[in-house]
């Protein structure tokens, strides 16, 4: 069982590296699809989020869990402060003036958290339980990434629900695919995205957590892996969770088997995927809508 | 058709279009102050060539993307494509003879964005900028692989650069040469995109940008325009490029790269795009801001920068100049009541 | 234009009388203070000044001015304009820094114009010293470890087979290039070699350890840029099971770079690494350094091979100053530094008067576990290593054509 093993650990690698672009990436395409506010500034809170949970495991000895949902909480207050003092006077703007306001954001929270913490990056002690190899029948396998791929699962089951079978998720989709008939039929656009920018915020927190054990976590993080959150959100179509997951996975596992079996084409590969993969389609694979 | 000629030159509309591309009072200033600068602050002169590149690249971008509407992540892909062109010619001992050079660059740069902008110039939007950026990034990889012939991550140094008109040698320390040279470049480039855009084809553009069904309607190749001015802003991102390369000697990776593509369109809304002079405002604005500020604070440089880029996005329309045609705008309608 | 100067005064000890006398040297510093070199910049800034803090008795009657100024990125672009402005506009008497080797590469030609002597503190391409005759560097080239490692894995280790994993730039082929001439001059053989992405952002690095696994070597050596990769890396060797597979890793210094080390934990234990420096190297200099770094800059800090990049740079740097009484020529510079020698935190080193180089102690050390926290243990030492690449004049290191 030489080849099963072997594809068994390529798809879980992949996968769980797909979950970490997924728990980033969802709340950039719902705030992009929602309002068509281009927000470069996303990495910067999962980057913030990142230190949140790193100071608070460091300062407090607060453990790995408990250090996520504070990441989650105070991330997600913040950017709904922000949004409603400086994001809601640009929701009129070209789409240029919010790539210049959200770039010139990063910008600060780079210099800030680098002033604050200091240029180094932040380890993140994961706790004994979840370090280590864990048996899962057919093969031995890393039991961080297992764990990942199950709370990925969890993640965007717990989103569909909300998505499709609750009113809020319904209002989404409904500002989503025509901003302008949900509104005229009384939907509260203005708390709406509040509402689901501080979400999506949140979960950008939660991804720069959970993802640091591969990604490793410092200012830089900001923008270092931006491209890579708005290919997912690109290739997944704009404001679609489960286009996002699916995008996530692909992307990941792709990038990993080409990765490993043909490693001298460096990173070429997820670029020349994402070119093919929009040219074909062009509105995301599941996407419907143009910005 | 009327048989009867009408006189339109007297029509307010027509007075208006005659009144766009005159030569107004204030023109000849961004070129007195770049001569000015090299009077006046000589030592600063690797600094100002600098900037006076980054100015002609912000102008080529501001054809695609002020003129023309398309929103464009990869522009540094011709920036990088004119560079490499340079230097591998000169490397190699092909060819070091800089204005052919730059006209050399230019062609490879406009070949480059003629094949990419056929094939993506279909999309729009977040499509196109991730698009745009994927085929930018591919051309970074391939140039990283292809370390043989681009020195992948070191790049190629001490390009042997024929001394300009046979005459005037590139000084590495006191670059006095470089900086006018790159002026003379940049004013050519300046004078064609000034005369192409108000050219019909540039006004085609700003109709495709303003609606492109219309366009369509009025039975203009909308596609093929836009390609070709794609490919036109291209080639004077390769002059940018090979500019670069020759005022430098060198040539690296970081040419092809999304720092590169993501500054230059930072620095072209900080000025304001589809003004022409957006690009010369920015570039001063944003590499000066930058410059000083990290002299005085090399650790913290950035957050005044990004404080910058807030305030103007958050307060002023369509960037700085975006400012002083308002405050213009106030001034001129409280003169006429 | 207002010239705005951020200068730390060194040799504050030095009483006020004698500082208005002092003859100031003004030593031009480029760096990466932004960006991803950011940390790297404040270990080499920190190694700098915490030699001036210490030695402020060989300082005097000296007085050295660090002028700093940010490179913010490795596209050789701001780092030349950096070098051309400290020299045409600050006048500076001695260039130092350089992190990127890029930048070294891209202001060769200005140094060489500048007459002005440079010190090299961390660039690690091999080659750089002969694009300028007034490059000095005393930091580490990637061959000094690489090839020193090649021989022990072999010799000390007893290995037969490896596999190579790199970062994919320069210092990463160096580094295997390095390794597999001399471990296959010994009698190994590479089996495979792995390009593991760029040295931009930190990759996950599964698929690539686990293709390393799939091979079986003996031996699987790593190669990659200090910083935060070598965290990923240690995680994912454990994570992949590959010690329990009888896989070693081992690598330069990198991948247990001291500043990372301590939050690697127990994954880090076993790993073998060769390197000119770690901040467990028992000897007094060490001690002393370590200690004055703890107590400067916190507890929970430590110095490095970057760090010690920067601290011998500048005893070279006050051995120039004082070797020519402060009038800094460089024809005389570098003749004063041909064959210096200094007690460093590393152990003795010298720079080679041909190559300009460094020359130093290589150390093998083995990651253990000692009081609760990861200590490197010594087990093998190689006295006065030289850059091999360019003892051997392979490639690009050959001395350039005049």
């Amino acid at each position: 069982m030489i080849f099963g093993a072997d594809v068994a650990s390529m798809l879980l690698g992949g996968v769980a590296a797909g979950m970490v672009l997924f728990i980033v990436s969802v709340g950039l395409s719902v705030t992009m699809g929602l309002m068509g506010f281009v927000n470069l500034a996303h990495g910067g809170f999962a980057m913030l989020g990142g230190y949140a949970i790193a100071q608070a495991m460091k300062l407090w000895g607060v453990g790995f869990v408990p250090a996520l949902v504070f990441g989650f909480v105070i991330t997600a207050l913040a950017s709904a402060v922000l949004e409603r003092l400086l994001y809601a006077r640009l929701y009129r703007a070209s789409e240029l003036d919010q790539v210049l306001f959200t770039i010139g954001l990063v910008f600060m929270m780079i210099a800030s958290v680098t002033l604050l913490v200091g240029p180094e990056n932040q380890p993140l002690r994961l706790p004994a339980l979840l370090q280590g190899q864990v048996n899962l029948g057919f093969t031995h396998y890393r039991t961080y990434s297992v764990v990942l791929i199950v709370v990925g699962i969890v993640i965007v089951s717990g989103l569909w629900l909300v998505f499709e079978r609750t009113r809020i998720g319904a209002q989404i989709r409904a500002a989503v695919d025509n901003r302008r008939m949900a509104e005229s039929l009384g939907i509260n656009i203005g708390r709406l995205f509040t509402l689901t920018f501080a979400f999506g915020s949140g979960m950008a927190a939660l991804g720069g957590g959970l993802g640091a054990e591969f990604l490793g976590l410092d200012p830089q993080y900001a923008l270092k892996y931006l491209v890579y959150f708005l290919i997912v959100v690109a290739v997944g179509g704009l404001g679609r969770v489960t286009g996002v997951f699916y995008a996530a996975l692909l992307i990941g596992v792709l990038d990993f088997t080409l990765k490993k079996y043909v490693p001298q084409g460096g990173t070429a590969f997820i670029y020349a995927l994402t070119i093919l993969l929009l040219l074909w389609r062009p509105q995301g694979l599941f996407g419907t809508k143009t910005t | 058709m009327t048989p009867a000629p009408v006189d339109w030159s007297e029509h307010p509309a027509a007075a208006a279009m005659a009144r766009r591309h005159r030569l107004r009072a204030w023109e000849p200033i961004p070129w007195v102050a770049a001569l000015a600068f090299y009077f006046l602050f000589p030592k600063y002169l690797g600094f100002g060539t600098e900037l006076l590149i980054t100015v002609l690249f912000a102008i080529s971008l501001d054809l695609v993307l002020g003129y023309a509407g398309i929103v464009t992540l990869g522009q540094a892909a011709f920036f990088g494509a004119g560079a490499y062109t340079v230097g591998m010619l000169a490397k190699r001992g092909i060819w070091n003879e800089p204005i052919t050079g730059l006209i050399l660059a230019a062609l490879v740069a406009a070949a480059v964005g003629l094949g990419s902008g056929l094939v993506l110039l279909r999309t729009q939007g977040l499509t196109l900028l991730m698009l745009t950026l994927c085929t930018m990034a591919l051309l970074e990889e391939a140039a990283n692989l292809a370390h043989d012939y681009t020195g992948g991550f070191d790049g190629l140094d001490s390009l042997p650069i024929a001394p300009l008109l046979g005459r005037f040698e590139f000084n590495p320390l006191y670059p006095t040469t470089q900086y006018l040279y790159v002026l003379a470049v940049l004013f050519v480039c300046f004078v064609f995109v000034r005369t192409l855009i108000y050219s019909p084809f540039g006004q085609s553009l700003t109709g495709i940008r303003e609606n492109t069904l219309r366009m369509h309607a009025v039975g203009a190749p909308v596609r093929r325009r836009l390609v070709l001015c794609y490919a036109l802003s291209a080639a004077i991102a390769g002059v940018a490029g090979g500019v670069w390369a020759q005022a430098n000697a060198y040539v690296n990776l970081g040419t092809l790269g999304l720092d590169r593509a993501a500054t230059v369109l930072i620095i072209l809304v900080l000025g304001g795009y589809g003004r022409l002079y957006g690009a010369f405002v920015g570039a001063v604005a944003y590499m000066a801001l930058s410059h000083f500020l990290s002299k005085i604070y090399p650790t913290a440089w950035q957050l005044g920068l990004g404080l910058l880029l807030v305030v103007i996005a958050l307060f002023a329309r369509n960037g700085i100049l975006g400012i002083a045609e308002a405050a213009a705008h106030r001034l001129r309608t409280r003169a006429t009541p | 234009m207002i010239k705005r100067i951020i200068a730390v005064v060194a040799g504050a000890l030095a009483l006020g009388v004698a500082s208005a006398q002092a003859q100031e040297v003004k030593v031009g510093v480029n760096l990466p203070y932004t960006g991803i070199g950011a940390e790297f910049a404040q270990l080499v800034d920190r190694g700098m000044e915490l030699y001036l803090k210490l030695n402020a008795d060989r300082v005097k009657p000296y007085k050295i001015t660090l002028i700093r100024r940010d490179v913010k990125d490795p596209s050789g672009a701001n780092a030349k304009i950096a070098v051309q402005e400290l020299l045409t506009q600050d006048n500076v008497d001695i260039l130092a820094g350089w992190i990127y080797s890029p930048n070294a590469i891209a202001s060769a030609p200005i140094v060489t114009a500048g007459k002005k002597l440079a010190v090299i503190m961390n660039a690690g391409t091999a080659h750089i010293t002969n694009l300028s005759p007034y490059y000095v560097r005393t930091s580490f080239s990637m061959w000094h470890a690489g090839y020193a490692l090649g021989e022990a894995s072999a010799k000390i280790l007893n290995a037969k087979t490896a596999v190579v994993g790199y970062t994919d730039f320069p210092p990463g082929k160096d580094s295997l290039a390095a390794f597999k001439r001399s471990f296959e001059a010994n009698g190994g053989k590479v089996i495979d070699e792995i390009p593991m992405g760029g040295a931009g952002a930190v990759p996950d690095f599964t698929p690539f350890f686990q293709r390393a696994k799939d091979k079986k070597p003996d031996l699987f050596f790593v190669f990659v840029p200090a910083g935060d990769h070598a965290a990923a890396v240690v995680k994912t060797y454990a994570a992949l099971g590959m010690r329990e597979a009888g896989i070693k890793l081992i690598g330069p210094g990198d991948i247990t770079q001291d500043t990372k080390l301590q939050a690697m934990g127990s994954a880090a234990v076993g790993l073998i690494t060769m390197h000119h420096y770690h901040a467990d190297l028992d000897n007094p200099e060490n001690k002393r350094f370590v200690e004055a770094w703890k107590k400067e800059y916190g507890a929970a800090t430590t110095p490095d091979f970057m760090a010690v990049g920067g601290y011998d740079g500048m005893a070279a740097i006050v051995h120039v100053v004082h070797a020519l009484k402060g009038k800094i020529e460089v024809d005389a510079a570098l003749e004063a530094l041909k064959g210096w020698k200094f007690a460093s935190p590393r152990g003795p080193i010298t720079i080679d008067p041909v190559t300009r180089d460094i020359v130093m102690n290589e150390y093998l050390s083995e990651a253990v576990m000692k009081d609760g926290r990861v200590y490197q243990k010594v087990i093998g030492k190689i006295d006065g290593v030289k850059d091999a690449c360019k003892e051997q004049k392979i490639g690009p290191c050959a001395p350039p054509a005049k």
